[in-house]
């Protein structure tokens, strides 16, 4: 074997800074682990199995007399979802237009704004949103309508302006090459190619809009989160099961008809 | 008059070309627009009243406020920065066999579909409703954050790995298994090269996400800054909350460029 090179994937440095890298990561792990575990009342955890069980057998079955009452939340929280998203839309094609690389008016100084715009609304969940507009709006549903929105605007205006940055140029030359005026390039040119990156855009982020919106009634920003949080403040947990059935079956059904439509489109 | 029929005017087709369906649509959107609206029942005075309050949110961006809750601030960063570390592996590590289970060109059909099942189940339930349920049965505590970010990474990420699984090139996966691989050796030469950078975006991608969903978990009891934030706003002290909303901005933003970089470095 001596003198022989057996054939190996990397060289030697490379494995050690690999293996060195692996070691690292467990490292930071075990003491965040111990952190979590240090704050954790493990007698409660050794309980849970039975805690589990019962709030199981106490949600069973699920009170289906309750449904009366849902009705109307439900047609709130589809109204937050789709008017939310639609508001949202309003703002998001214009910043998307600002941040692209092709259509920003100028790369150093709007394209910096429009990201940061995109950045601060993605990184704030709809949750926070709703928090701050029922702190300063009141509760309802039109906090939770515009929380939404104001979350929406980051993740459309996103995928949008990724979408424009892709767009084929010689059609946008073509019309250009006529005399078009800016506005009449946007029209004619850019915004027939990325329509149906708009729609499916709008069918996706609506589709996780409404998953979004039945938990903001937690915070006050009405639809089906309301009903949950009351019925869990009152322990009523055959109520509970019946809500977070019909969330379960809700978000079902939005996400096929999400599904549907895109395929359509595409 | 005959020369006023030539001239023809060039007009923009519609993007939608049948055109029932086109004023359809139109009708339906609002019809619906008028019922969903109809059911908007706002408080004009209090929301009019709550726009100087509005204002001063906005003002307390000026001059956010670190130091006076400077303790509850440090904790529950701290708490929703680990909880985003610990549940990210174990969500990944818990994914990885899920993903191979669900995805349809590894997996016999009863894994797959027990699989399948797993995944639709976290992702059609909000982070939240989890963390409810999970600060239920484990008590208070970063513990039941932790367990609900997991649970929500299994599904995301076990969902996108398997169809890039799915997708992947037959050739090679057959010249391994051509040399007499075992099914370890299979997936651990055939599968894993090329499903490894894609796997390695999509745990930045949840890093990121998980971080996001942290800071609203406290809203619930399950850890993390949430419950800071919660009490400011509850107090109206607009400054430490928009210290704290500042703060989340900019971790995601450096974690954003981050995995950007790491992406590029890998693929």
């Amino acid at each position: 074997m001596a003198g022989k090179h057996v054939w190996q994937r990397r060289t030697t440095t490379r494995q050690l800074l690999i293996w060195f890298g692996w070691l690292l990561l467990v490292a930071i792990f075990v003491a965040c682990w111990m952190y979590i575990s240090n704050r954790t009342e493990w007698f409660f955890v050794y309980d849970a199995p039975r805690i589990a069980g019962d709030i199981f057998s106490r949600a069973t079955p699920p009170r289906w007399s309750y449904i009366e009452k849902l009705w109307e939340p439900l047609w709130d929280t589809l109204n937050v979802a789709t008017i939310g998203t639609a508001l949202s839309l309003i703002f998001a094609i214009p910043v998307a237009f600002l941040a692209a690389k092709n259509t920003t008016p100028s790369v150093t100084f709007v394209r910096p704004i429009a990201l940061f715009l995109i950045v601060s609304s993605r990184s704030i969940n709809s949750l926070i949103w709703a928090l701050l507009l029922v702190a300063i709006i009141g509760p309802g549903i039109l906090a939770g309508t515009i929380a939404i929105a104001l979350r929406s605007i980051g993740f459309c205006a996103k995928l949008l302006y990724e979408a424009i940055e892709e767009i084929n140029t010689t059609q946008v030359e073509a019309i250009s090459a006529t005399g078009a005026r800016q506005s009449q390039v946007i029209s004619y040119g850019i915004l027939p190619q990325i329509m149906p990156a708009l729609a499916g855009i709008t069918v996706f982020r609506w589709d996780i809009n409404i998953r979004e919106s039945t938990v903001l009634g937690l915070v006050g920003a009405g639809g089906i989160g309301l009903q949950l949080q009351s019925s869990l403040n009152i322990l009523a947990w055959p109520q509970v099961a019946l809500i977070l059935l019909v969330i379960f079956i809700a978000v079902i059904v939005s996400e096929w008809i999400s599904a549907m439509v895109r395929k359509a489109i595409i | 008059m005959s020369d006023a029929q030539v001239v023809r005017h060039w007009r923009k087709p519609p993007t939608i070309e049948r055109a029932w369906l086109r004023y359809g649509l139109l009708l339906l959107t609002l019809v619906y627009l008028y019922f969903s609206v109809g059911s908007y029942d706002v408080n004009w005075a209090r929301v009019a009243e709550g726009l100087d309050r509005g204002w001063a949110f906005i003002k307390a961006f000026a001059n956010p406020d670190f130091v006076s809750r400077r303790s509850d601030f440090i904790e529950g960063m701290t708490e929703s920065i680990i909880m985003t570390v610990t549940s990210t592996v174990v969500g990944i590590i818990i994914s990885i066999p899920i993903a191979l289970g669900a995805a349809s060109n590894l997996a016999p059909l009863p894994v797959y579909l027990f699989c399948r099942a797993i995944i639709a189940l976290s992702r059609a339930l909000h982070e939240i409703i989890v963390a409810i349920l999970m600060v239920a049965i484990f008590g208070f505590g970063p513990l039941a954050g932790f367990i609900t970010l997991s649970f929500a990474t299994i599904g995301f990420l076990s969902k996108l790995l398997a169809e890039d699984i799915e997708s992947m090139d037959k050739a090679q996966a057959e010249a391994v298994k051509a040399t007499g691989a075992s099914w370890l050796q299979w997936i651990n030469y055939a599968v894993q090269p090329q499903v490894m950078p894609r796997l390695i975006g999509l745990s930045m991608y949840r890093l990121d996400i998980n971080f996001r969903e942290s800071a609203v978990l406290g809203l619930v009891g399950a850890g993390g800054i949430g419950a800071t934030l919660n009490t400011a706003f509850d107090r109206y002290e607009f400054d430490t909350a928009a210290a704290i909303i500042i703060s989340i901005i900019v971790i995601v933003m450096v974690l954003e460029y981050s995995s950007s970089l790491i992406r590029g470095w890998v693929q």
